[in-house]
């Protein structure tokens, strides 16, 4: 979980005007998410989100995803992986440890999208890193009708779950994820309803393996 | 077939006590159930939410509005919106439409949304305004 991380950046940033909004995809809610909260015990805005509505509204499909927002409002950078890369698709699973040159890997890229957000408080729209408009709309993703629908299809799941449903849930969980398979997001969050352990196990990385060469996640553009 | 068992379900909200009727593909909804399950009300320009209003397309009209019924899986294919009908259950669900919300991110402002934190204090993006916003998903899974 990258709560602490984002405090330690947000201590750093704060006198610059600088300050994260971390938003828990959670349909269990509080339930899932506060012991990670508690743990990290935030001193900028850390959100439930039930029913990953900052998803659709950014069109995430995935976490961690960030977008980057300026002073008045406007997205510099659309939706990207927060700092982090495939490089975890080599840990060990079984006793779910990082080999060295893996947990290097993690640490430098993860280190070059702070070092990028760094630059981006300091130097503005100057930033090598802030997007002009023409670049930040063609580097945004935007659904199509099929993705709208496995939304909605997901939003039904949700409602299925919370009433006690969850075998109808499955089935539109599973529309969901038939519409929009490069959902993480849906396929993860149906698997830990049934089951929390389930969304990091043999099911994930059965799906993880499935990718081949295709990325979990997109490698980040210019950091 | 008269039903008060009907749940919709629009942006992402259940709409409570709303008497509505299903009939084939179409969902009819009294003028004030309209407006609470969906925001939307009926004026002379046209199907009206907040600033928007959306005038009834010629030729269309009874499809939308038969004896002051509205029909809001008809308004909301009009829309672009999906709909998803669990007949089962008797359980509408109406998403947003993809144009509209790729129109919003295009615009580059950044949506806005307002979310509870762990205590439930509600906190908006918008308060944020005059700040850098990295604003990041996570997850419990």
């Amino acid at each position: 979980m990258d709560l602490p991380v984002w405090q330690a950046l947000y201590q750093e940033l704060k006198p610059r005007g600088f300050v994260p909004i971390a938003v828990a995809f959670d349909s269990a809610g509080a339930r899932a998410a506060a012991q990670w909260i508690r743990a990290a015990n935030p001193a900028y805005p850390c959100l439930i989100d039930r029913r990953h509505l900052v998803a659709e509204l950014y069109d995430m499909v995935n976490v961690p995803t960030a977008v980057w927002i300026d002073e008045q409002g406007r997205i510099v950078r659309p939706g990207e992986p927060a700092g982090v890369c495939d490089a975890f698709r080599r840990m060990n699973r079984e006793a779910l440890t990082m080999p060295p040159d893996v947990a290097a890997e993690l640490m430098a890229h993860r280190n070059a999208y702070l070092d990028a957000i760094r630059d981006w408080v300091a130097n503005g729209a100057a930033s090598r890193y802030a997007l002009s408009a023409d670049q930040a709309t063609r580097r945004m993703s935007t659904p199509d009708d099929a993705q709208a629908r496995a939304a909605a299809n997901f939003a039904l799941g949700e409602y299925f779950h919370e009433r006690g449903h969850p075998r109808c849930a499955r089935r539109y969980f599973d529309e969901a994820v038939r519409l929009r398979p490069e959902s993480w997001n849906f396929r993860r969050q149906a698997w830990a309803l049934e089951d929390p352990s389930k969304a990091a196990g043999p099911e994930f990385w059965s799906a993880v393996d499935e990718l081949g060469p295709r990325s979990y996640y997109p490698p980040l553009q210019d950091i | 077939m008269a039903n008060k068992e009907i749940d919709i379900i629009y942006g992402g909200r259940v709409a409570a006590d709303v008497e509505a009727r299903a009939e084939d593909a179409g969902l009819w909804l009294s003028a004030g159930g309209l407006e609470r399950a969906s925001g939307w009300t009926l004026k002379p320009e046209g199907f009206c939410k907040g600033e928007l209003c959306v005038p009834i397309p010629p030729g269309r009209a009874a499809e939308l509005i038969v004896n002051e019924s509205y029909n809001l899986a008809a308004l909301a294919a009009m829309l672009g919106q999906p709909v998803i009908h669990d007949r089962e259950h008797g359980v509408w669900c109406f998403g947003e439409a993809a144009d509209a919300r790729a129109r919003t991110l295009r615009s580059l402002i950044a949506p806005d949304f307002t979310l509870p934190d762990l205590r439930g204090r509600m906190h908006s993006l918008g308060e944020q305004r005059g700040k850098k916003v990295l604003l990041v998903s996570w997850a419990s899974w």
